[in-house]
């Protein structure tokens, strides 16, 4: 009998600040009457109350790889892990690998995607990184690593929200909003959200890439930007000649890679019916045709970069000479 | 699917078995095949089938010579199995995972967890090594007690019995599987990417073998140590070693090719001769000399996760990550 292809086990990334709530979210995940089992991938033993659950302890090896990239780093415990973990795959309905509050989240992701047999056998769901309202202002000032999570994450949760007042919860949102404008927030409360939130996102999944909403984009919170971490976006209702942006945007992942943490863009080619996606981290591009567009939607090229010192004229620019 | 040219074929001779679980090792123990399962059994095979639970949990390493099959696994034991379905733990670490497993010569052993590799001699005390990273690999020596270990950035040679530090040999990268020559002059890794990186060990010299579409998870050295057979592209690679530089400025030898990745190889025992698996379930035996090949065992989808030949030639087992096995006595 011919194999059937077996659905590819999700995986959530859960990052974080030290003491923003990751691991009360963990818990609730667990403890939740969803009748799902997972394995969970932790940093720490001790913590977390599970009975059904495996858990996994993990040691946090960043391996560089010599293919070419300078900055492809990928976590080689989580590939020996993930590996050990599919040989007892029908136990569990999906994997949850918590980091270190002082984790980057890049070299987790890359992981799936660099790892021939991780990305064959598992997809990364999303990034979800839980953050402390109250706090987190003063972490993206001193701590890199808590803006590279929030500049990394699909969800976020902007956690301990009963410790601050709405102006100040508006404000800390507008400086999220301003380094990623990607991620959905939720405002919680002991890290209480409803499952479906934060599990089965599909955030990498091309097929879900459905719009990148200009209100994001362009909230004119442009005075709260941080000099340092933001994401710029650009478009146009020009159709791109493919042959100029695949060489355009590989040259500057190429280059750029370091700085690029995120990447994503729906593009309208020239003589081509089909909605153009794709999703980078760091040097790592994936992209494929989705769909049709559909008669009623605009054929809009938009394209966005969350990053460090990123030059946006020159980004601009290079964009725009991809018009056909 | 089967070439045109049809080659001749023993399938006729393929005693199929349907063992239930993906097969995650393979070692023949005297005439019997011992078959690991990746969920913690063990089927051991001759005229009768007899399974044995060794571990409570997933096996992440086998290894074994032709007395025992030794397996770790993430129930945190190390499991030594005898032809007669005896099993024994030899060491046992709750919570932790057993990661590698290693047969040594006179019957000593070896295993890792984490950054720790562990020898394990039949009498005395167990010696233990702390390495800079988790051990990816491990091999013993043919001849004597020392270990390769493989792990981020390189190899290091280990003397359990000796108070030194480890020998270590550079290489950059991310190193997993480890194997020595049978003449004890090279040691090869597998590597993350899709690579493998040897060392000489009378100056250290480097090999770089690349070239491969995928990573390389199964290699076998030839009878005699001519050559290193290996899997990861959609033919069998073979590099020379049998002139004192290794393979150094050589092409290898390519053999069996097909529009199929090769995922598993095992060298027979005497013969200048190779199994080959595929990811599709097909098993061809391919002499060297010639690249002449029979068909073995027909493609049925699931892709072939280990091979075994039995100590005098005379059998080759065949696993596959279905649960589908097979057994050709010749």
């Amino acid at each position: 009998m011919p194999d059937v292809a077996s659905p590819k086990i999700p995986v959530t990334v859960l990052t974080g600040y030290l003491g923003a709530g990751k691991t009360t979210l963990l818990n609730r995940i667990l403890s939740e009457p969803h009748g799902k089992k997972y394995a969970v991938v932790v940093n720490e033993f001790g913590e977390i109350g599970i009975d059904n659950d495996l858990v996994v302890g993990a040691d946090e090896e960043v391996f560089e790889m010599n293919n070419g990239c300078i900055c492809c780093t990928v976590r080689g415990d989580l590939i020996r892990i993930i590996d050990g973990l599919l040989r007892r795959k029908n136990d569990f309905d999906g994997i949850i690998i918590e980091t270190t509050g002082l984790a980057d989240p890049a070299p987790v992701a890359q992981t799936f995607f660099v790892d021939e047999t991780v990305g064959a056998k598992t997809s990364l769901d999303a990034v979800v990184t839980v953050a402390d309202a109250k706090w987190l202002k003063d972490r993206l000032k001193d701590a890199p690593e808590a803006k590279s999570q929030i500049a990394f994450a699909d969800v976020i949760l902007l956690n301990k929200t009963d410790l601050v007042t709405e102006t100040e919860l508006k404000d800390v949102e507008m400086r999220i909003r301003a380094i990623n404008p990607f991620a959905r927030i939720h405002r919680t409360q002991r890290s209480e959200i409803a499952i479906d939130k934060v599990l089965g996102q599909g955030a990498f999944d091309l097929d879900r890439i459905q719009a990148i909403d200009p209100d994001f984009l362009e909230g004119g919170h442009r005075h709260f930007h941080d000099e340092d971490m933001r994401s710029y976006s650009f478009s146009t209702d020009k159709p791109l000649d493919p042959d100029t942006f695949f060489p355009w945007i590989q040259d500057l992942t190429q280059r750029e890679g370091v700085n690029i943490l995120r990447s994503k863009g729906i593009l309208a080619f020239k003589d081509d019916p089909d909605r153009f996606v794709f999703q980078g981290v760091h040097m790592i591009l994936d992209g494929d045709h989705q769909r049709p567009w559909r008669a009623d939607e605009p054929k809009l090229s938009r394209i966005v970069f969350i990053g460090r010192q990123l030059d946006a004229a020159a980004l601009e620019k290079g964009f725009l000479s991809c018009v056909a | 699917m089967a070439d045109t040219s049809s080659p001749s074929s023993l399938t006729s001779k393929l005693r199929p078995l349907d063992l239930g679980g993906a097969v995650v090792g393979l070692r023949f123990l005297g005439p019997i095949a011992a078959f690991v399962l990746g969920e913690g059994e063990i089927v051991l095979v001759d005229e009768a089938e007899t399974r044995v639970r060794a571990h409570h949990g997933a096996v992440l390493s086998v290894s074994g010579d032709d007395k025992r099959l030794l397996t770790g696994g993430d129930d945190g034991r190390v499991v030594a199995t005898a032809a007669d379905g005896t099993t024994q733990a030899l060491f046992e670490q709750k919570g932790r995972w057993i990661d590698q497993v290693a047969a040594g010569p006179d019957g000593a052993s070896a295993f890792s967890a984490g950054k720790t590799a562990h020898f394990l001699p039949v009498k005395g005390e167990r010696k233990s090594h702390d390495f800079p990273s988790t051990v990816g690999g491990l091999a013993f020596a043919p001849k004597g007690t020392r270990l390769a270990v493989a792990h981020y950035g390189g190899v290091s040679l280990w003397f359990p019995n000796a108070q030194a530090k480890p020998e270590f040999l550079e290489w950059k990268g991310s190193h997993r599987g480890v194997m020595w020559s049978p003449d004890m002059r090279f040691v090869v890794t597998t590597m993350q990417e899709a690579a493998l990186h040897g060392w000489r060990l009378s100056d250290g010299g480097h090999m770089r073998m690349t070239g491969y579409p995928s990573r390389v998870t199964s290699m076998a050295f030839t009878t005699g140590g001519k050559f290193l057979a290996t899997s990861g592209s959609s033919e069998a690679i073979l590099w020379p070693f049998a002139s004192k530089e290794g393979p150094m400025g050589k092409q290898p030898s390519m053999l069996a090719p097909r529009d199929v990745r090769v995922s598993a190889v095992a060298a027979h025992p005497r013969d200048e001769v190779i199994a080959c698996g595929y990811e599709d379930g097909l098993v061809l035996m391919v002499r060297i000399s010639d690249g002449a090949e029979i068909l073995l065992r027909a493609p049925d989808g699931g892709a072939v996760s280990a091979l075994a030949w039995r100590g005098d030639g005379g059998a080759l087992a065949i696993g596959t990550e279905s649960g589908a096995a097979g057994l050709t006595v010749f």
